[in-house]
Parts: C-alpha cells; structure tokens; sequence
C-alpha cells in the first residue's frame, strides 16, 4: 500500500507538471495544479496510513 | 569575469562569495552538534562520526560526478523538448570537476556545491539517529550528494526546467530559491522522511498500543551550541545563494543578515511561546528546532523578504515546526530523534512557498507563487518517492539498520567499539525492556 501511495504522489506531480504545460489560462492551471497537489497529499496519506499499519515492524 | 563559458561574476562578487562559502562549514558544524544532542549518549560518537564521513563523502562524491551533472548558469546541460518548450533536465558539466581551470566562474559555483551537498547529506542523520548504521548512512550519501542534490541543483540554479518556468510558460522569475530552502534543506528532510519509514522506530519508542515514549537528546548544550555555529553558517549560506544566484548587488548582503537573523529570532521565540503554551515551560529542543527552521525558512527568499517579511516568515515557521514534531511523533509514529523532517522538510517547503507569497522579487509577475507550488511538488512526488525507493533497495543489497543487540548495545560500543563518554556509563534502560 506504501508503494501505491507513492504512486499516487508521482501521479500527482505529472497533473502539476500537465497542467503547466498544456493549459494557458492562469485560473485553469492554478485548479489543476492544486488537484495534483491534492493527489500527491492523498497519496502521501497513503502512504503514512501504510506506515502505521505496519506497526511492530522494522520497514 | 567570464573566461571559459559559465556565470558572469564580477572579482568583487568572487572575493565575497568566497570568503561567505568559507562560514558554511559552521552550518554543518551546527547540524552535526544538534544532531549529536538530540540523540543518546550511548550513540554521540557515532553520530558525530557518522557526520564527519557523511560530509567527506559527500564532498568527493560531488568533485567527481555531483557537479557534472548540476552544471552552472551558461554551460551547456542535457535537454529535451516537451510541447515546443526545451527543459534543461541535468548539466553538462565535466567528471572530476576536470572543466575548472584557474578563474574559471563556475569554479565559484562548484566550491559551494562541494559545502551545500555535505549539508543537504547531513539532514537525514538527525532522523536516523540511535539506529543508522555508518556503512548504510554513507551509501545513501553517494546516492544524495552525487545524484539527486545535484539534479535539485541543476533545476534550480543551474538554468534548469524549475529555473525557466519563467522564461517557458511565464510564471513569474520561474522557480526562486535563493540559499536552497527547497533544493538544500527540503530536499534532505524529503530524504529523512523516507529513511524514518524504511529504519522504523527506535526499539523502546513506542508501546505496544503505539503509545510514543519520550528519548529525550542526551545533551542540550550541545544542541544549543551548535544552534550559535548554525546561524554563523547560515548568514554564509544565504549570503553566498544570494551573490550567486540572486542576481543583486553585494549592496544585498546587509539586508540578508538582518532577514537571516529576523526569521530565526522570530522562529526561536514563536517556538518557545507553542511549547510554553502547551507544555506550561518553553521546551530548549522545541526551541532550537524553531531557531534552526527560522534559519531554513530564510534560505529561500532571504535578499527579496522586508525585515518584517522575515519575521512573519520565521514565526510561521516557529508555530509549524513544533506542532509538525509532535504531530509526527504522536500521529504517524515517525521517530525522528533530531527533528529533521520537521526543520529542514517543513520549513525548508514553508520558505519555498513564503517566497512566492512573501518576496519582492525583481523580474516577477504573475505566475510566481504556481512556480514555487511546482518546486514544491516537485519534492513531495519526485525527491521523495524515488529518495523511499532508494532506501528500500539499499536495505535490501545492506541493512541499513543496527540488530536489535547493538542498538540496546549502543551505537558507540556495537560500531566503533568504544563509547563518547566512557567515565559516565549510566544506562538503566540498557537492561530493562520496556
């Protein structure tokens, strides 16, 4: 589940980086970006949920 | 000055750019006592050792492959072109620092990239303190200094993608990140973030029901001294980003001590009015994990903040970063003995954002702050996975933490054989379980 959590965050990244690319309008590529961001912080909640799963372990 | 391609330096801008990389010694100076401070006694000459061997083999890794791939301002680096817009994505830099030749300018440039990469390497020590083992904590240095700091690098002051989202798609200057705010300190505690979750807590951290124990650091005074030798460091550190980087006059280093100094003090004091709130007394490690995130949070925008600009910026920082340890500790179960995520991760993300909001930066416009938001995201979805990443596999190929026996055992005794303080041997908890 970690490792899907840093997927996401890596998805999350390409909208930002998508984002900047493909749109023009600042209003349209401030909302996408921020829905990245909102993807990456997902993700990264993932990924700490994963953690405390994995309590008593070492990794 | 421009004698072999590179950055345009005047020898006034030389001369004080050298004598401000001179000081950033002391920043790694004050990093390796905090983190020395805040972790056992049983492990404090491993912790110091480990920090003197992380900064050496960061140095050597960045002279022979780090700088190559950073790159400087004016030398040619590796591109592709994404929709018509060409992204600079790593330097073309020669190995071996072989392209630096006598008044070369991006001699200049790489003499601070030998001291700033041994700093960025030294981050992750404070949350893989009492733990770490020395072999796995300098294999992940080659991996640091050599690879990703230089890549942060390049994008950042090297004309890279981060830099030219300026100049590509109009955002603002592009990415500004004066004294590595972002591309230093961030990108070390990204790095300590994803160490914390392959190491795992220290084994008498946390009860069976997950409950945090508190280990507090075995020497306050040390955490305090090397608070003092950071802020020498970090007025190098700022100075020199700002020189280099910033594009201003030396008439700008006035303006970068106070800011400097402004957002530490103000981090300093916000940090011991949250721990005087909550815990009833100021608490001295809280404390100077907010005078050391005032001074992270100053990196980014250090010449473009006003001085009150610099204040809001540390008392944010002050607020974030102990409520960030204790939310940590507490919530996440991340043991990080030195507070490393914390300080250099959250305050090193909060100055990338306080310069997009907060700076008046030259050249800007529109577009600023989004630029600012992507170097953000660029750390959060980039640095950090593949930073998790590489620690799982180096796990894997050589644990990179102690056996339980030598982490009851002590760092100091299970690694180097023998302990910092021999005459003081006092460790009850060394033989109970908790």
């Amino acid at each position: 589940m970690k490792m899907a959590g840093f997927l996401m965050a890596l998805a999350g990244w390409a909208i930002v980086l998508a984002a900047v690319v493909l749109l023009n309008s600042p209003a349209s590529r401030g909302g996408f970006a921020a829905a990245g961001m909102a993807v990456q912080f997902l993700g990264l909640g993932l990924a700490a949920r994963a953690h405390l799963g994995n309590r008593g372990g070492n990794t | 000055m421009n004698l072999a391609g590179g950055p345009a330096f005047s020898e006034t801008t030389v001369a004080l750019a050298t004598f401000l990389i001179f000081l950033v010694p002391l920043a790694a100076a004050g990093a390796a006592l905090i983190h020395t401070g805040l972790s056992r006694s049983r492990s404090a000459a491993h912790t110091m050792l480990a920090s003197l061997a992380i900064v050496a083999v960061a140095a050597l890794v960045y002279g022979v492959c780090g700088f190559a791939w950073q790159g400087a301002v004016g030398v040619p680096g590796h591109t592709i072109v994404v929709a018509g817009k060409t992204w600079s994505w790593v330097g073309g830099e020669r190995f071996f620092l072989r392209s630096l030749s006598s008044g070369s300018p991006t001699g200049i440039v790489a003499c601070f990239g030998v001291f700033a990469a041994g700093l960025c390497a030294l981050i992750p020590l404070g949350a893989g303190a009492d733990r770490w083992r020395l072999g796995a904590a300098l294999f992940s240095t080659v991996f640091l200094a050599g690879g990703i700091y230089p890549l942060f690098a390049h994008w950042t002051w090297g004309s890279g993608w981060l830099a030219a989202l300026g100049g590509n798609y109009g955002l603002g200057r592009g990415y500004v990140d004066l004294a590595g705010a972002g591309a230093i300190h961030a990108l070390g505690g990204m790095s300590a973030l994803a160490l914390c979750w392959t190491l795992g807590p220290r084994r008498s951290k946390y009860t069976s029901d997950g409950m945090p124990v508190a280990l507090p650091g075995h020497n306050t005074v040390l955490v305090l001294a090397g608070c003092l030798l950071a802020w020498v460091g970090w007025l190098g550190l700022n100075g020199t980003g700002t020189l280099l980087f910033g594009g201003v006059s030396v008439n700008a280093l006035a303006l970068v001590g106070v800011n400097t100094t402004f957002a530490a003090a103000a981090a300093a004091l916000t940090a011991a009015a949250v721990t005087r709130a909550r815990f009833r007394r100021p608490d001295a490690s809280l404390c100077a994990n907010g005078w050391v995130g005032g001074l992270v949070a100053s990196s980014g925008g250090c010449a473009f903040f006003n001085p009150f600009a610099a204040v809001f910026v540390g008392a944010v920082a002050g607020l974030l970063i102990p409520l960030s340890v204790e939310w940590l500790d507490i919530y996440l179960e991340l043991d990080d003995p030195g507070g490393a995520i914390s300080v250099y991760g959250v305050g090193g993300l909060w100055g990338v954002l306080a310069t997009g909001m907060l700076a008046d930066i030259p050249g800007s416009g529109d577009g600023q702050f989004l630029a600012q938001l992507i170097a953000v995201s660029t750390l959060l979805g980039f640095a950090l996975p593949v930073f998790y990443a590489w620690h799982r596999l180096l796990n894997r190929l050589y644990p990179q933490r102690v056996s339980d026996q030598g982490e009851r055992q002590g760092m100091d005794l299970h690694e180097l054989g023998a302990g910092a303080y021999p005459e003081f041997v006092i460790h009850r908890e060394d033989f109970s379980q908790r």
